[in-house]
């Protein structure tokens, strides 16, 4: 039977398991099964993206047994967007990775690849299911890896931040799995898209909506949930911080956007609308604010992913008015991934000014602040992305959030919008001018040079956050909002 | 008649891919730099003369690419993009020669040259911008260009001004995108449209009322418009090539240059003048010419005097703006050029008392005249006209700002053009008598040239020379056909074309 686009998207999950199972059979050959397995699972999911984009949606159910019977995957563009996003960082990850950790002439942790590959695997299966109890266990695959990653080569506090990490991982995951046994005792199902469409009719959904949404805020961060998140991120390793920052909070958030998509939001009513867009404005000015007065530059960029995902929520109260449903989708879809690939290069260029000085405190980085115009340019970029100036993919998605805004009339969240680009700026800006700032230290603690490996990848993220303003008219149909029925299952 | 697109493109490109490739140059190569910055500055400057031949003889040059949803990239070029982006070609070719000199032996050149072509191509985007939304995109990467520039030095200082420039110029940035997108809200596509975009809609007028408050406080922190200016004195640590392509090039410009966009291509003289805006904006625009000339008066420090005297005179253009009639108009868009030429003169000059002899103070400068009479020459020029004594190009600008006021019957104005000249006699004169006519007292501060053939060195001195000669001219020759005046009339018989 000749292989049809369709037969990519298992591929696209089974590639990287195996590639992980070969890393751990193979700790010599690590690197040599990353780059393979990750090339290979690119290609796959550069299939779908092509797919997608010829024929619409792909659906491929496994052994041949259609939805609600056997597991069904399916491809439309929210989840090639999701697949595109994980396999460009995860990539430049691990290219940066290779010259990362042999920094003292050591090698990457044993743990590294497979740990990296099954990630992948996790993050691919979450891209592509709509099943509400496979999707748990995909967040399940998500969150362990991630702890594990997290905790890799560790000392003291990065062990303490990853146990941390992993409770709170845990008990999101509880409340995620209480809400969704709740509603398939009641309606005996597991299609995300049939649930969301009945589950606040029920009487479980009073229970089981607030548990599944606790439960997704708590691993997206979304403020006040937020409080493992700045000390597993600023602690790991560089390219971990990045694959944690740009892609794991990403996968729960994409499970809201997936729940929101399949109905969700249009049965929360306004009031918890405007809660969740609260909650979220909250963490856009507390992260903000926290990444300011943050001593040290990882820290600090790990509490601008604090206040980037509190955006990430605004998609509740904007796009609960039909006009600007669609205008405010493709607003946070854009977000998502200009913030998924200018944070990766904000914390892959943070780890090489780390490797360079043995340290990353701001007070004491001025004027040492990398010798490399690259790595310069990888924080200067991804930082106008961030801060959401022109031209940026950042630009774009808050150009879109804004119209939603003004049209629908919600002017508080113009004026969040408003505060939440100063305060990025100046977070941001903090970081920047140390670039210029003249050295205070004398000449001999000169920063080393970091090896191109590190740097390129580093600016090559940034670039394309930048390079994503360009290329609305070209996403475009991939970012149009789906049919509100949810096409994504059917 | 054949739209031309690469034009457009090629201009900003002349100077955006040489500024790219600076950042790729070792800091030794410095003749490889020296070459491509200044082949740039002239490749720019001849493309914009083929596009400013094109445009008097009614070709047409536009570039349309899709952007945002219903929002494209649009860079068109009229006749008052020409204007800007003449002023701002010609005087970048200058201020390179001069910032080669000034900077040698410095470090971080490939940085500063790299971030100095960015600024310029965003003030060529600005200019060429064909609506409402390419000017605000260029506008914020103007922003992002020039902060480099004004922390150049890395000292605690610089950086505080840099700090202080962001906060102003981001938050404007801000409250302008909000303008924006608030607009394009209520009306679809911003493109320009000479009479105005909005004649075409029905909007409620309150809307437009605040809509336009936004876009001229945003506008306006770059313009600086008192009480917006606070940044532009303390930006005054950066270089002195910097400081000329802020005050007189690039960023003050840009403001008053989407001041003057928004009244007479968005909204349009007859919507701006029916829903009561100028008069206001009159009143913010003479507020800001006076303040910034008392306290020039209070300013010891020769570049913060002059910073403080943009303030006072980028206010003319938009005074020129928001009073009607095209008399006045004629003599607010003529000033863009003539503030120009003169204060660009003003900053190379006060350059050349700092890097010669040290002299940063104008206590300091007594008697300076007779070591360096070619820079105080040109000085002495650009100073009169901007108290505008004839025949020098600032009188033009006054002469036609006043006539034009009375003209409408706005009298007032002449009390506003009366006050700011005497103030502005106040604040140059003495400068000048002390520096022609006082004898030195003590050495100069810190003489760091000792050739005694010219007084300083001939990339230093030829800049300030061709501005002041170029200010002369403007005034002398205002009425041939091809001074900034003539060009003026031409913009404005094209804004007031029933």
């Amino acid at each position: 039977m000749p292989l049809g686009i369709d037969d990519a998207l298992p591929f696209a999950v089974v590639l990287p398991a195996v590639a992980a199972v070969a890393a751990v059979v193979m700790p010599h050959w690590g690197r040599a099964v990353g780059l393979v397995g990750g090339l290979m699972t690119a290609a796959a999911v550069v299939v779908i993206a092509f797919g997608n984009r010829v024929g619409g949606p792909i659906r491929y159910a496994l052994g041949g047994w259609p939805a609600p019977l056997g597991i069904e995957l399916a491809a439309d563009g929210l989840a090639v967007v999701m697949l595109a996003l994980v396999a460009t960082v995860m990539l430049t990850a691990g290219v940066y990775a290779l010259r990362y950790f042999d920094h003292d002439g050591g090698a990457e942790p044993a743990l590294f690849w497979p740990l990296a590959l099954l990630l992948w695997t996790g993050l691919n299966a979450l891209a592509l299911s709509a099943d509400a109890f496979n999707v748990y266990v995909t967040l399940e695959v998500v969150s362990l890896a991630g702890v594990g990653l997290c905790a890799l080569g560790g000392r003291g506090e990065a062990i303490v931040a990853a146990l941390r990490y992993l409770l709170a991982g845990m008990l999101a995951s509880l409340l995620y799995l209480l809400g969704v046994a709740l509603l398939y005792v009641e309606h005996g199902t597991l299609d995300i898209a049939t649930l969301a469409q009945v589950a606040v009719t029920g009487a479980a959904g009073f229970v089981a909506v607030p548990c599944i949404l606790a439960g997704l805020a708590l691993k997206a961060a979304l403020f006040p949930l937020h409080f493992w998140l700045p000390a597993a991120h600023a602690n790991a390793n560089a390219p971990v911080s990045a694959l944690l920052s740009a892609l794991v909070v990403k996968a729960a958030l994409y499970l809201v956007l997936r729940w929101w998509l399949a109905g969700l939001g249009m049965g929360l009513g306004p009031i918890l609308v405007q809660l969740l867009g609260a909650l979220g404005a909250a963490a856009v000015l507390w992260g903000s604010v926290q990444a300011l007065v943050a001593a040290r530059l990882k820290l600090s960029v790990a509490y601008s992913t604090v206040a980037q995902m509190g955006y990430l929520f605004l998609l509740f109260p904007l796009a609960a008015n039909p006009t600007t449903a669609s205008t405010a989708w493709a607003g946070i879809v854009y977000l998502v991934v200009a913030h998924g690939l200018a944070k990766a290069a904000l914390f892959l260029a943070s780890g090489s000014v780390l490797r360079a000085h043995g340290h990353d405190r701001l007070g004491e980085l001025a004027g040492l602040l990398p010798r490399s115009p690259i790595t310069k340019f990888a924080i200067g970029l991804s930082g106008v992305s961030l801060i959401g100036l022109p031209f940026s993919g950042g630009f774009v998605g808050k150009w879109l959030l804004l119209n939603a805004a003004i049209v629908s009339g919600q002017w508080w969240w113009v004026a969040l919008i408003f505060a939440g680009s100063l305060l990025a700026a100046a977070y941001v800006f903090r970081i920047v001018a140390l670039l210029f700032a003249q050295s205070e230290s004398p000449i001999d603690v000169a920063p080393q040079h970091s090896p191109m490996l590190m740097e390129l990848p580093a600016l090559g993220l940034a670039l394309a956050a930048v390079g994503l303003g360009f290329a609305y008219p070209a996403l475009e149909s991939t970012l149009a909002l789906p049919d509100m029925l949810g096409d994504h299952a059917r | 008649m054949t739209t031309v697109q690469w034009l457009p493109l090629a201009v900003i490109s002349a100077s955006l891919v040489p500024g790219l490739m600076n950042f790729f140059l070792g800091e030794e190569r410095h003749g490889t730099r020296v070459a491509l910055n200044i082949a740039a500055a002239v490749l720019k400057l001849t493309l914009v003369v083929v596009m400013l031949a094109g445009v008097s003889s009614g070709e047409i040059y536009e570039v349309r690419v899709r952007l945002l949803p219903t929002a494209d990239l649009v860079l068109h070029a009229d006749a008052l993009s020409l204007l800007f982006v003449t002023l701002s070609a010609s005087l970048w070719l200058l201020t390179t020669l001069y910032a080669v000199a000034y900077l040698d032996g410095s470090s971080h050149r490939s940085r500063f040259f790299g971030f100095f072509s960015l600024c310029v191509s965003a003030t060529a985007g600005i200019a060429l911008a064909g609506n409402l939304l390419t000017l605000l995109l260029f506008y914020e990467a103007l922003t992002l260009a020039t902060y480099p520039l004004v922390v150049h030095r890395g000292t605690q200082e610089a950086l505080a001004a840099g700090r202080l420039y962001l906060a102003y110029t981001l938050s404007g940035g801000m409250v302008l995108l909000i303008a924006v997108a608030w607009l394009r809200s209520l009306v679809g596509p911003l493109d320009f449209v000479p009479g105005g975009l909005l004649r075409e809609h029905y909007v409620d007028a309150t809307k437009l009322v605040v809509i336009f408050a936004l876009l001229v406080i945003g506008f306006g922190v770059k313009a600086a418009l008192v009480p917006l200016h606070g940044w532009l004195p303390r930006a005054m640590v950066a270089p002195a090539p910097v400081s000329a392509l802020l005050h007189a090039v690039a960023v003050v410009k840009a403001g008053v240059f989407g001041i003057v966009r928004v009244v007479y291509d968005v909204y349009g003289i007859d919507l701006a003048q029916s829903l009561g805006v100028l008069g206001p904006l009159a009143v913010f625009a003479s507020v800001t010419i006076v303040w910034g000339s008392v306290r020039a008066l209070q300013q010891d420090e020769l570049k913060k005097r002059l910073a403080f005297s943009t303030v006072s005179q980028v206010a003319y253009i938009a005074l020129g703006t928001a009073v009607l009639g095209p008399i006045a108009t004629i003599g607010g868009l003529v000033h863009l050029v003539h503030q120009g030429l003169m204060k660009i003169t003003l900053f190379f000059c006060a350059g050349n008392l700092a890097e010669t002899l040290g002299i940063h103070h104008v206590s300091e400068m007594r008697g300076v005249g007779r070591r360096m009479p070619l820079t105080m020459t040109a000085f002495t020029v650009a100073a009169f006209g901007m108290i505008g004594i004839p025949p020098i190009a600032g009188f033009i600008s006054k002469w036609y700002l006043g006539l034009g006021a009375v003209s409408v019957g706005a009298h007032w104005v002449l009390g506003v053009l009366m006050i700011s000249t005497v103030l502005n006699a106040a604040y140059f004169l003495p400068t000048v008598y002390a520096a022609w006519f006082q004898e030195p007292e003590d050495p100069w501060p810190r003489e760091s040239v000792s050739t005694r053939t010219i007084e300083t060195r001939w990339m230093l001195l030829l800049p300030p020379l061709v501005t002041g000669a170029a200010a002369l001219a403007a005034g002398l020759l205002a009425g041939g056909s091809l001074s900034p005046l003539a060009w003026a009339q031409f913009i404005v018989a094209q804004e007031y074309r029933p």
